[in-house]
């Protein structure tokens, strides 16, 4: 598959995350944590060090096989515990954080990208192109993702606008990308989206094995270091964690609602995670959009396009006649036995609080007990939020 | 001028606008009592060119709540909003809409007919979220119609270009999937000829409201961009594909024309020429332009025409002897330069500003908008990268009185036109010198 001088380079490229073989589940848990918690994401310098180049995109999705086919490092923007000293100038107020830290993070020069893509999914997200593209000379695209998924030319529609941006990546990457490099990539995220579904059925099954901050370092880990890479830890880990010497405890089992873009902090996480068994989550949802493997078949962009359309997740930034956001919650909800639901939203994300609204009315409907809060990426107490968190669940327990 | 007066052409368009929108309230009004639903669209793309095929009464719910701030009264309805959980941090549009639909559409202007369907486009994200409540609360349909925006500034297509041809595909079956929608709806069949019709009027609209923008070069000014331009936005959007739009339009122009021969401008003593970037701030709309009509300075041009009036402002003429293709590469055309305009003002600002001959650029962020608001920092930025032009950054709100700090704005405004002055007089010395 693999015969231009340039893919042998890929193959033959250092890896970005050493250190974790052979280590107990612990130290690998504690290895992805410091990863993605690291500010100067030197896994991604790795890449670059080595002749990479990365295509950073924002949230929610992004189809990263077509990066991933040019030889380029897709990197997941999904914000940095960072202070936007210097991108602070060019937002104004009322704006979430996570616009403001991906931004600082290529603006500080901890973060050397080479293309810049983001999506039509909020109000606040469809201007990162323009600023962007104000403040750096490379490409910053709008991937536009169809906004009407209903019409009989959507499919069409975007395997034409995946077209399109595989011309604009090709030009950053300086080579072509075939069919078979595309199917060769569809491979390697089908074998990534199974594994994390894999982790996910842990999760849902014996929630007691992995806690929701540990099952998310796993996860997010993917963003920042080639998809190879991530599934041959995936692959070591996973069996690890079916071993692991746990024990089901007395907690509640919940849904966690409100991570598709700005992500809550680990340490929230964590505290929910003392109190409760996350069952299910939309954390990162743009990695496990895709629910089922892509066959590429004879049109690879085609295939991906159709399973964007067809067979993908939902969240409050894709409006689809067929996965009313309450309904979409529901089955969540029943699909995994849950008792409760944790409904967040990041400070100042619009769709996210608006979906607020949606999410409470369908719960109270049948008395399902959930329990609302906002957060901001850069938050550090908890303390509140677990008092009232333990009140929630203590009423349930006993109730 | 007293002879100008009594010839009734000057404040015409805003007299007779005013008339106009209060029939049209009127009629909503007539409308709901009679229980009879309406088609519920924004201003970035109504799509009204179909919907009056199929005769469909239309609600603009943005004009409805912006008119309850300019009313006075939006804090009330926010709070029923935000009551029943909405956060204050989300458009207040919206939280106004939705608390006049939990009043039965009782309205300061009148009564709002409740839905029958919502037509939408992608120029505001919004919108979607805003017709999704709708589809819960009325299970009406909702159509959207996606129109792909450009992707970084300086590679839009163009007819005969094959991405553009694609694209206009795409909103074509989109336009076809609403025709459809429309006769299963209305129970009428589509009607090629009432389209070419309705064009005709759109047309001269598009082609009258461009004329009555560049009009305003005249120096001095013809109009003020801010309050009366909203006057005649309003009209573009309402009466868009209607004989009484086109002719409403025909007549401004002449008015404009007549203004601009007899050297007539608007009442301000004009010294100051300004271009707005943003949306109002309808909670304090007269006093808010009167903070800067007191120093002498006219808003000769306004982003808020140019996208909020769906891109129609560039003036496309629809082709009547291929309606619906044309409709397509209209919509794409407009709706696209909508976006263009609140993404990139400056781009349209610095290739006018000679034209124009502006003296500055006032940016006004707001809470409740994201897409016209969270690149202006940026912008303004940019723009004082590529030119000299002096600017002003005031954020607030168009809905929520909250956040309105009209003293602190006053001030920020005093210290603007202060920096413009001692800029003129320098000016002057040197180029007396």
């Amino acid at each position: 598959m693999y015969s231009c001088d340039e893919c042998r380079k890929d193959m033959d490229r250092p890896k970005t995350l050493e250190g974790w073989k052979n280590q107990p589940l612990e130290e690998i848990l504690w290895l992805c944590q410091e990863t993605i918690e690291d500010t100067e994401v030197t896994t991604v310098k790795r890449w670059r060090e080595a002749g990479g180049k990365v295509l950073g995109h924002f949230q929610v999705y992004f189809p990263e096989e077509i990066a991933h086919a040019a030889g380029m490092l897709p990197m997941k923007m999904f914000g940095a515990s960072v202070e936007p000293r210097e991108a602070d100038s060019r937002f104004g107020s009322f704006l979430c954080s996570i616009l403001k830290t991906n931004l600082e993070q290529v603006l500080s020069g901890r973060v050397e990208i080479d293309m810049f893509v983001t999506h039509p999914i909020c109000d606040a997200a469809r201007n990162l192109a323009p600023i962007w593209g104000r403040n750096f000379d490379y490409p910053c695209q709008i991937l536009y993702l169809p906004q009407n998924p209903n019409s009989s030319h959507s499919v069409q529609y975007l395997k034409e606008e995946y077209e399109r941006i595989q011309g604009v990546i090709e030009g950053v990457a300086g080579r072509k990308i075939t069919k078979d490099d595309l199917r060769n990539s569809i491979a390697v995220f089908n074998k990534n989206r199974a594994l994390l579904r894999k982790l996910y059925a842990i999760k849902r099954e014996r929630p007691w094995l992995i806690t929701i901050n540990e099952a998310y370092v796993l996860v997010a880990l993917g963003g920042l270091i080639p998809r190879e890479e991530h599934n041959e830890l995936l692959e070591a880990v996973i069996p690890l964690i079916e071993k692991r010497d746990a024990r089901e405890q007395d907690r509640i089992r919940v849904v966690f609602e409100g991570g598709f873009c700005e992500q809550p902090p680990l340490d929230m996480l964590r505290t929910i995670g003392r109190s409760c068994y996350v069952v299910d989550d939309d954390l990162l949802i743009g990695m496990r959009y895709i629910l089922e493997d892509i066959d590429a078949g004879d049109n690879p962009l085609e295939a991906m396009a159709e399973a964007y359309i067809n067979n993908s997740s939902y969240s409050p930034v894709q409006h689809d006649l067929r996965k009313p956001k309450e309904k979409m919650l529901r089955e969540r909800f029943e699909n995994t036995d849950a008792e409760a639901v944790i409904i967040t939203a990041a400070k100042m994300c619009e769709p996210g609080l608006e979906e607020q609204v949606t999410y409470t009315q369908e719960l109270e409907k049948d008395d399902t007990p959930y329990f609302v809060s906002e957060f901001e990426e850069n938050m550090s107490s908890f303390d509140h939020l677990e008092i009232q968190l333990e009140t929630f669940v203590e009423n349930l327990m006993f109730d | 001028m007293n002879s100008v007066t009594k010839k009734g052409i000057v404040g015409r368009g805003t007299r007779e606008g005013a008339a106009l929108f209060r029939d049209w309230f009127q009629d909503l009004t007539q409308k709901a009592e009679d229980d009879e639903t309406a088609a519920y669209v924004f201003v970035m793309g109504s799509i009204a060119e179909i919907l009056r095929v199929f005769d469909m009464p239309m609600v603009f719910p943005e004009i409805n709540s912006l008119q309850t701030a300019v009313r006075h009264v939006a804090d009330d309805f926010l709070n029923t909003a935000e009551d029943y959980g909405y956060s204050p941090d989300i458009c207040g549009y919206v939280k106004a809409d939705f608390a006049m639909q939990m009043q039965n559409g009782n309205h300061p202007m009148g009564r709002i007919p409740k839905p029958g369907i919502a037509v939408l486009t992608n120029a505001c994200n919004t919108y979607f979220k805003w017709a999704e409540i709708w589809e819960r609360i009325y299970d009406i349909p909702m159509v959207s119609i996606d129109v792909p925006a450009t992707r970084e500034a300086g590679t839009r297509t163009w007819p005969g270009d094959e991405q553009f041809e694609r694209e206009k595909k795409y909103v074509k079956v989109q336009l076809e999937e609403l025709i459809e929608t429309c006769e299963g709806l209305t129970g009428k069949k589509f009607d090629v000829d009432r389209l070419r019709e309705v064009l005709g009027h759109a047309n001269t609209m598009s082609r009258c409201w461009k004329r009555v923008l560049e009009l305003n070069q005249s120096s001095p000014s013809l109009f003020n961009a801010l309050t009366d331009g909203t006057v005649y936005l309003g009209m573009s959007n309402v009466f868009r594909g209607t004989p009484e739009g086109a002719r409403f339009f025909e007549r401004l122009v002449e008015e404009m024309e007549y203004m601009t021969a007899n050297g007539i401008g608007t009442l301000t003593d004009e010294k100051y020429r300004l271009s707005f970037i943003g949306v109002p701030c309808y909670p304090i709309f007269r006093r808010f332009n009167e903070m800067f009509t007191k120093w002498g300075g006219s808003f000769v041009m306004s982003s808020y025409l140019w996208f909020a009036s769906g891109g129609t402002n560039i003036g496309v003429q629809y082709n009547l002897d291929d309606p619906l293709d044309s409709l397509a590469e209209g919509v794409l055309i407009s709706v696209r330069d909508a976006m263009d305009s609140m993404f990139h003002p400056e781009l349209t600002v610095l290739s006018q500003a000679d034209d124009f001959n502006i003296d500055g650029v006032v940016y006004h962020p707001i809470k409740s908008c994201r897409t016209t608001s969270a690149g202006m920092a940026d912008n303004r930025r940019m723009l004082m990268e590529k030119s000299d032009l002096p600017s002003l950054f005031i954020e607030s709100d168009m809905m929520d009185s909250r956040v309105v700090g009209e003293a602190q704005m006053k001030n920020r405004i005093d210290a603007f036109f202060e920096g413009l002055a001692s800029r003129k007089a320098r000016a002057a010395v040197e180029g007396g010198g």
